[in-house]
């Protein structure tokens, strides 16, 4: 291991799951205040309704894939009698179809941004970090799905990136097995945990405020003054 | 039963002058900051007009508020949970900054900066999403006073089906105003649509509000209320409306926009409901019948049962006697001359409207002020404010509605015009409103007499209940950065003692826990 694979592949994920973890208490506890989508719908509906929509389902959909690819040991998928070829097919597709949505919308969102001054006028510092970290992030994706994937000869990425990243969670870090991949693919798994650390400053947070209790709760809230909620 | 108070409002638009005085020091004291240059908690529409915003009262377009699906059952008219959630991304029904306006101000500097010069320097408006310069093409009240009412008024969502009756010629126009704040619904479908259970409605008082810590900015409440009277602050990222200054209920004084209403339009007073039969009320399958549905939700104050039951459920002594005093139960139930905003939005409001007169009374006075009480209906019915215009804003649609409340109050000024000039109790002109001679007269003074005391019967809330404050966490509501302030220190002009006030204690959450002052119960200012 040289002292790079140990920064890059070792310390920095440590650092920013740190960062991550201890963001997001000091965050939630001190600023509940600031949690908020800061929607800026109300400023331009016409684009955001492409734009939010394409990148969100987009985006989480890529989530949803990357869960599946990282944390599920290819040994479990071919014992339940999924073959290499059939999940690469699939993966390939999919991970197209999400990807490609998540791109559209997210250019749309760039644009949209750029193009429009009231939405600009509200764009933080904070904005600008998430939105570069996301675009190479996403842009290096695209080239690993389509590039390597769909049109190349394809990367089995489960037994180096997959193992390493799991590895990381069982406190067990390989990184030789991450260096020996590809360069795309080493930035595309190197460039999230800075997202991931800058995550519990921006307003990514929102993304865990999805309001899943909303389904089958009563319509309307009563509270007692300075009370609790209650029905 | 289970008996709950509710504070609530009544406006007499036959007094309302349209100075704009109500939305200028509500705008003063809560949306005089970054974000919400465009709020108007309180805002006067000329009617007829557009409103603000622009058509808001189109919710076949904006979706706002309830509707019955075919087996009769309550529906958010927007969808229900799982459509927000599949549509958070984007809001469909949300209006954009342009259907309220986009605020402005000036470059004030060119005025003391400019060099000496020929001209008269002159400061340009500058739009205050951007800072750049900007024409202005509409404003929260562009048509006021029909302003380009040729050119707006006929897309008054209320004229719809009345063109042939309506005819904005010169000759036979009209006009009144309509002041607006948050209804404070019974059944309020903001706070159904709020998918983070951010909004609430407190069970004290009635008051809708929005828990600014708990807000995630998912802004379903924005298009699910179909008054438009929430609010999106677009520098916070969060929610807003009216608190109907609930800082000021708490002593027992007035809101802000009635202390300072110029024309002593508005009323506050308690009304006692029965939450247990809100949903039944709003379910009411006939349109035209809602208003008679809300009406029985309400409960008298004089009952003993009632009473009784009020005391079970934890409603001070003190409280069920200002209800019994309350200007705004006595308007809707006992004389029933205020009538609901748009009852058919379904969310049972709780801001009520005396439909305007004065146009009418003209008619009734052609051959002086010996009305004939025959001639009131006839009067009525040729006023230049249509009935059925006035039933679409006040009364589903129901004309005689309108007629019946007009009635009441033409006959009230009959009444009280034979006994002010000739000394005489016309019992013909009393039996015209179909009220006790006494009961006319009061209903008089508390209409044109007005007295501040007889306007607003706000009683204060309970110091014991204040005390809790410290011991419970929960937020203030306004003391968030950007926010109005804390909502600790109003002073109470007389009388008050302030004998527990603590500086506000940080609770964690980056904001303070600011208790209310303790008060020894007194009479208000008016008293
Ligand atoms: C499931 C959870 C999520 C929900 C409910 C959600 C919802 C929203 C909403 C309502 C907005 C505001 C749109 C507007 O009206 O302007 C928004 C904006 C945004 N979300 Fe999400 N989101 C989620 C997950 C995510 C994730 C996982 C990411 C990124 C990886 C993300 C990135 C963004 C970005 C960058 C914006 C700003 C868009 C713009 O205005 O340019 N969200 N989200
Ligand atoms: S009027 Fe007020 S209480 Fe009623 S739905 Fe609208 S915001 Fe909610
Ligand atoms: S202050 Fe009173 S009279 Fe003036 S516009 Fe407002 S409600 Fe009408």
């Amino acid at each position: 291991m040289t002292l790079q694979e140990a920064l890059l592949f070792v310390a920095l994920p440590y650092a920013s799951i740190t960062l991550f973890i201890a963001g997001h208490v000091w965050r939630y506890r001190h600023d509940k205040f600031g949690w908020t989508s800061r929607s800026s719908q109300l400023l331009e509906r016409r684009w955001l309704a492409w734009g939010s929509n394409l990148f969100h389902y987009g985006a989480l959909a890529a989530i949803g894939g990357h869960v599946v690819g990282l944390l599920i040991p290819e040994q479990l998928t071919r014992a339940v009698g999924i073959s290499e070829g059939a999940y690469h097919l699939f993966a390939a597709a999919a991970g197209t179809v999400a990807g490609l949505a998540c791109v559209a919308g997210f250019l749309i969102l760039i644009g949209r941004r750029a193009y429009f001054p009231r939405v600009r006028h509200t764009t933080s510092w904070t904005d600008v970090v998430v939105y570069a970290v996301l675009a190479a992030i996403i842009a290096l994706g695209l080239i690993e799905t389509i590039g390597f994937n769909t049109l190349g000869a394809g990367y089995n990425y489960r037994p180096t990136v997959g193992v390493w990243f799991r590895g990381l969670l069982w406190l067990h870090p390989e990184p030789q097995l991450i260096a020996s991949a590809p360069l795309v693919y080493q930035l595309h798994a190197t460039l999230p945990w800075i997202l991931y650390a800058v995550w519990p400053f921006s307003r990514l947070v929102h993304a865990w405020s999805l309001p899943w209790q909303y389904l089958g709760r009563p319509y309307i809230l009563y509270r007692r003054r300075y009370g609790l909620a209650r029905r | 039963m289970k008996v709950r108070a509710q504070v609530g409002m009544v406006m007499n638009l036959d007094k309302c002058i349209g100075c704009h005085t109500c939305s200028v020091t509500c705008k003063q004291v809560w949306t005089n900051r970054k974000g919400t240059e465009y709020v108007w908690f309180n805002n006067v529409e000329t009617k007829p007009g557009l409103g603000y915003p622009r058509r808001w009262e189109d919710n076949q377009h904006w979706q706002g508020g309830w509707k019955l699906d075919r087996r009769g059952r309550l529906r958010l008219r927007a969808g229900g949970q799982l459509r927000k959630l599949l549509t958070i991304f984007w809001n469909p029904d949300l209006p954009v900054i342009d259907d309220y306006y986009e605020p402005w101000t000036y470059d004030y500097h060119t005025l003391i900066d400019a060099p000496l010069s020929d001209r008269d320097p002159v400061a340009r408006p500058q739009s205050q999403l951007t800072g750049k310069r900007m024409d202005v093409r509409w404003g929260p009240n562009w048509d006021d006073m029909l302003a380009g009412a040729p050119e707006t008024a006929p897309h008054d969502p209320d004229l719809a089906g009345l063109q042939e009756q309506v005819r904005l010629t010169y000759e036979r126009t009209f006009m009144f105003y309509l002041p607006r704040i948050c209804e404070h619904c019974l059944n309020p479908s903001c706070v159904a649509s709020c998918p983070s259970g951010a909004m609430y409605k407190r069970e004290e008082d009635g008051i809708v509000l929005v828990d600014q810590d708990k807000c995630r900015g998912w802004r379903f409440c924005v298009s699910g209320c179909p008054y438009k009277k929430v609010y999106f602050n677009h520098h916070t990222g969060k929610a807003e409306k009216c608190t109907l200054c609930y800082p000021r209920i708490e002593l027992g004084l007035p809101t802000v926009c009635s202390e300072t209403c110029v024309g002593r339009i508005r009323y506050l007073g308690l009304v006692l409901y029965d939450a247990d039969r809100v949903q039944e009320a709003a379910s009411e399958p006939d349109e035209k019948r809602l208003l008679e549905a809300q009406l029985r939700v309400f409960l008298d104050p004089a009952d003993p049962r009632v009473q009784e039951q009020a005391r079970r459920d934890g409603i001070p002594d003190d409280w069920i006697d200002y209800a019994q005093r309350s200007p705004v139960y006595a308007l809707a139930h006992r004389w029933r001359v205020a009538l609901p905003l748009h009852p058919e939005y379904r969310t049972l409001p709780m801001v009520w409207y005396v439909p305007p007169l004065s146009p009418v009374v003209n008619a009734l006075e052609q051959d002086g002020y010996e009305a004939d009480p025959d001639q009131l209906f006839p009067a009525i019915d040729s006023m230049r404010i249509p009935t059925a215009y006035l039933a679409n804003i006040l009364a589903a649609g129901d004309s005689e509605t309108i007629r019946q409340a007009l009635g009441r109050l033409a006959g009230m000024r009959s009444y009280m015009r034979k006994l002010e000039v000739l000394g005489v109790r016309d019992q013909q002109a009393a039996a015209a409103t179909a009220l006790e001679p006494t009961e006319i007269e009061a209903m008089y003074r508390l209409l044109a007499v007005a007295k501040y005391e007889d306007r607003y019967v706000v009683p204060q809330a309970h110091s014991e209940q204040a005390q809790r404050l410290s011991e419970l966490p929960g937020s203030c509501g306004l003391d968030f950065e950007g926010g109005p302030g804390s909502c600790g220190a109003l002073p109470r002009p007389t009388q008050a003692v302030n004998e527990s006030f603590m500086l506000g204690r940080r609770v964690g959450a980056g904001h303070r826990l600011v208790p209310l002052p303790m008060l020894k119960p007194g009479p208000g200012p008016g008293h």
